[in-house]
Formats: structure tokens, sequence, C-alpha cells
């Protein structure tokens, strides 16, 4: 079996390219460079009688299986799986979290079956014809919704991640874990939400001018309920039915869900089945002794919404491994609860020097961006680092400047720089930079 | 005018007339009072919702031991759930333990969690006198009621809780 025959891409120009910042990090052009150059490697040479046959594998051989109802992973991508964590163990192993393989993914959509979960109470298994969604309070008209109803609504579709509010709080710890980059920013995932803008049912039922806030409930074993404001509720809040392109699946709230763009993921409350307008927040246990952020100095911020701008280097990390010194093209997501995304800087050199990113394009507000920055490893220790700004200028904190406003025991809303160490033998691990 | 003509003049003019684009079908259908009360279950920390009923703290000690002890510690200390008393003091330290005692800044909220949500395994099935009970206990294991206090309605709201200045709403601030 000639090599040959398989040509694989060259990156002749990536090579020659010019350095755009230290620790081998290369200019964004080079991609581009590198592109042109797969094509001059895909030259055939086998021209032995029947060689058609060598080269045939086994999967040519035989035919294929037939259809499926459901399509699913290759048996040889099984290990694409989230990892799980339960809380408070076997005593309640409905309460804990799923955490999208961050690692092993790339492009910018989470497929529905890895998208993160986070249950307090175990995910409901809805029956649509007994499940409606009743809109009530301060309002001109209460109204009740089911599901083939609101089937026949308008509908709007929006590329959107949902962010736990503690996603990434193991960085939150004294030591820096050594788990997956998954396990450890992977409490977040990216979607096309499709479904009904709550505003055009606030305009059916009618709004009362006293009305300042709502709270939204699920029908799950833990009635979720959280408060909210009434302006986001008329912004862009959505009540998505569909998800990348398929019913909601039980994890992420069939028949319903609310999604917040930008918000906290908890405040989207799955299985959605009530909405009161009220003229303050109800102070749910989820918005009080959960779900706020304690300073060190013993207070806590309440209704802490929107998740901070926030990056992580994806592709190489702790679970994405290198093969040796060489060319690599750092890949990662970018994301922001408050508007697009405007700039990475990556830094392979701890962050001494920085430089700047591509961004794939559609680059939209409160979605993943991927990013993306050739490097040649050249086999020395070296420490990866990203860093995004948004649209309004907001920059992603280090982590010593993000632990001085939150102090040592804060979990919820970490958004700091993450560094991955590179080892000689190329290995990632989790430092604290 | 033709009738032909008459009839385009009427489909424009509905076109002026029409709706903003956000306008929807209108397809949802009244809700009474009665549909209301059965799924309303919000209390808010003034006590709106709150429902009729009462519990003690001696009313509580049974339920608690038979539905709750087993995660929560027969005192609240906590076992494989968290603990629901002590920590009080602690918020501004570097080991914080946040309890419905030292944390919590409204009784009324533990009388709206325990009723949606509790006890893990059987949620939604406790009458009202037993979460009156159940919120009388828990709130004596943190001192912050009597034995002999009588929760309801009209008690629960006024019961002050250690932490109730703790929070700073960020909402609120961001928004100014």
């Amino acid at each position: 079996m000639n090599n040959d025959v398989l040509p694989l891409p060259r990156f002749e120009a990536v090579s020659a390219a010019t350095p755009a910042a230290g620790g081998g990090l290369l200019t964004r052009r080079a991609l581009l460079k590198g592109a042109v150059a797969i094509g001059a490697g895909s030259v055939l040479s086998a021209h032995a009688a029947d060689a058609h046959l060598a080269g045939a594998l086994p999967w040519q051989q035989a035919p294929g299986r037939p259809f499926s109802g459901y399509g699913q992973p290759s048996i040889f991508a099984k290990a694409t799986e989230r990892s799980i964590v339960q809380l408070y163990g076997p005593s309640a192993p409905g309460n804990g979290a799923s955490f999208t393989p961050l690692h092993l993914l790339r492009g910018t959509i989470t497929p529905a079956g890895l998208h993160f979960e986070r249950h307090h109470h175990g995910v409901a298994e809805i029956d649509p014809a007994r499940h409606q969604l009743v809109i009530h309070g301060l309002v001109a008209r209460p109204l009740k919704f089911t599901i083939e109803r609101l089937m026949r609504y308008p509908m709007v579709s929006r590329m959107l991640f949902i962010e736990c509010s503690g996603n990434s709080f193991r960085n939150t710890l004294p030591e820096a874990p050594q788990v997956t980059c998954g396990e450890i920013h992977g409490l977040i995932s990216c979607s096309e939400w499709t479904g009904v803008p709550l505003s055009m049912l606030l305009d059916e039922t009618g709004v009362a001018a006293a009305a300042n806030w709502i709270v939204a409930e699920g029908a799950d074993a833990a009635t979720m309920a959280r408060s909210m404001p009434l302006a986001k509720a008329l912004d862009d809040a959505m009540i998505a039915l569909w998800q990348n392109g398929e019913p909601l699946r039980p994890e992420q709230g069939y028949p319903m869900r609310l999604v917040l763009p930008g918000f906290e993921g908890n405040m989207g409350i799955k299985w959605l089945r009530r909405i009161k307008l009220t003229t303050g927040p109800m102070h749910a246990r989820d918005e009080t002794s959960h779900y706020t952020d304690l300073l060190p100095d013993g207070k806590a911020l309440q209704f802490t919404f929107p998740m901070g701008v926030k990056s992580v280097i994806t592709q190489p990390s702790p679970g994405w491994g290198l093969q040796g010194p060489g060319y690599y093209d750092i890949s990662g997501l970018a994301w922001s609860g408050a508007d697009r995304i405007d700039q990475v800087e990556v830094s392979a050199d701890g962050g001494r020097t920085w430089a700047v990113a591509a961004l794939q394009e559609p680059v939209l507000s409160r979605s993943f961006t991927r990013f993306r920055l050739p490097w040649r490893w050249d086999g020395a220790p070296a420490v990866l680092m990203s860093r995004a700004q948004d649209r309004r200028g907001e920059v992603q904190p280090a982590r010593d400047e993000w632990v001085r406003r939150y102090g040592a025991t804060q979990r919820y809303h970490y958004n700091a720089v993450q560094a991955w160490q590179v080892g000689t033998d190329g290995k990632l691990r989790n430092v604290y930079a | 005018m033709s009738t032909r003509r008459r009839r385009v003049l009427v489909i424009a003019l509905a076109a002026l007339l029409a709706p903003a684009a956000n306008a929807g079908p209108d397809l949802g259908r009244p809700l009474s009072d009665a549909e209301i009360a059965v799924i309303d279950i919000d209390i808010a920390p003034d006590g709106d919702g709150l429902p009729k009923g009462k519990g003690t703290v001696a009313d509580g000690i049974d339920i608690y031991m038979e539905k709750c002890a087993a995660c929560h510690g027969a005192r609240g200390e906590g076992a494989t759930a968290p603990a629901l008393a002590g920590g009080l003091g602690s918020l501004d330290t570097k080991a914080p333990v946040k309890t419905v005692g030292s944390f919590w800044p409204h009784a009324t909220t533990l009388f709206d969690y325990i009723r949606r949500a509790m006890p893990y395994d059987r949620p939604m099935t406790l009458t009202n006198d037993e979460t009156y009970a159940l919120t009388a206990y828990v709130l004596w294991l943190n001192d912050i009621v009597g034995r002999k206090e009588v929760l309801n309605a009209q008690s629960l709201p006024k019961v002050r809780m250690p932490n109730r200045d703790g929070f700073v709403n960020g909402w609120d601030a961001e928004s100014k």
C-alpha cells in the first residue's frame, strides 16, 4: 500500500510564514497559503495492473448496512460523550450535570445529544397532550396555549449559546483540576433554537402598567421557578420548541423551554408551563440560596443575569493532545452574553506576547464564535492562552483579577482567561496563570 | 365601482389596518381564575400567595424525621443533601457556609421551595399544613422561631431572616 495514493495536505507555505507572536504563533494568512498547497500534493502514482484491489478496504468490498430511522454516531466515535457529575450521589441521581465534550467537537453547533445538562430534579418525560403554557398575573387577558396551538405561531430561529452560571466552576477551586477541557468548560453549548417570541404572546395577553418582572416555571419535579425582568421578556426571549431543527430533547425541556439570549442558563426554564407577570421578583430558591454571587465582604450579588465575555482553546487542550513538534491549528470558542465577539487574541508564551486570531464567520451576537490561529510547535514547553473581547469593549479578565473581585469561594460567573501548559510529551495541563 | 374593484379596495384597506409584524394569530384560550388557582404556587416575600393552613415546630418534627432527615441530617446538619442549619456569621470568612439560617433572605422562600420541590423523592405531595410545619421546624433548627411559634399566612412573612439585608440587586444596579 503506497502512501502516495492517499495524498495528505502539505503546509510548506505555513513553515515559511511570518511569526505573529512568540512561541511559534503564525499569522492568520498562513492558513490560506496552506490551503493552496493542498492541491499540489494530489498526485496518483499507482499504475500497476489491478492495483485498485490492493487499495480496497473492507467497507468497500461488502454492502454497507441499510437505513435507520434516527442516525447514530460512528462506532469509532463513541467516545464523543458527555461527562456526568451527580452532585448528591445515588440519593438524588437526577441532580447534577453533564458536560459537553468541547475538546472533541469543532464548528459552532452542539449536537442536541451532546448539549450540556443541568437538572435539579431529573429529566421530566412530558406528554405534550397533557401540557400547556399559561400566562397570567398582571395581564389584561390570562391565556393558555396548547402545544398544537403554539406550533401554528410564526416562529423565529436564532443561533444562541446557553451557558450554566456555574460553568468553569472547577477553575474557581484552589488547585487547577487536571480534567479535560470539556469537564472544566463544558456547561455551555450552542444550538439553533426555533420558537415563538415571548413578546408576541405578551402582546396577546396585554401587559398591565404595573408589571415589571415575570416569573417563569417548569413542570419538572423541581417545578423550577426563576424571576426575570419584563424588559428581557419583551426584548428577545423565545419560547423554543425546536433545537437544531428537531423537537427539543427531553433533557432540554421538551415540549418547550424558555431561551433568554446571553442570560445564565438556569433562567432558561425547561419544561416551561407557566409565566406570571409581577411587580417584582419572587425570590425563588434558585435566585437567593443558589445562583447568587457571594462576595468577600459577605454580601451577595443577586440577579446578575448576563454571562460575561469568555473564550477557551478547545484544540489542543487537556483531552486533545499533540502528536509531536510541527504544525497545528489552534482552535477555540469565544462568546459573550452581551454582544458579538469583536476580537480574540492567542498567546503561546503564557501571555507575554499575543496575536490576533481569525474568526470564523458568521460572528453572531450571543452565539459561539470559532477562532483559530496556525502554530508551529517546536517541542519545547509552552503555555497557550486565549483572551476575548466583545463589541462593547469588555475584555476577558485574567484569573487573579477575577479572584480579586469574587474571592476564593464564589463559584458562579467564572470567565477568566484559561491557560493550558504544553508539556514536552505533547500533553496539556490546566494551569492557573 | 365593480364588485371586483371594491373587493380589491377592501383587501388593500385590510392590509393597511393589519396589526404590526410582531402581532400573533391570537390562538390562546382564556384562562379562568379556577385554573390559575391550581397552578399558581408562587409565594412572594410579602406573603402574597401563601395559602390557608398552619403548622408548628412540634407538628414538623415527625414529618421531618420521616421525609427529610435521611438526606439533610436529623438536626439539619447536612448528609447527602446540603445542610439546612448552621453557618451563621461565616459569610465573610474564607469558608462561608450557606444555609437557610445563615444565607436565605426570606422565610417565604423556604415555604415556596419545600412545597414545590421537596421531599426529593416525592415532590409536590406535601399538604399546606405539612409545609408550614416543616418550614417552622427548619427555622427552629436555626433558632429563628421558637418552639411554640405557629406559622401561617400572616406570621410567616413577618419572620425576619438573619441575612435579610445581605443581598444586593445586581440587575437594578446595572440598569441605573
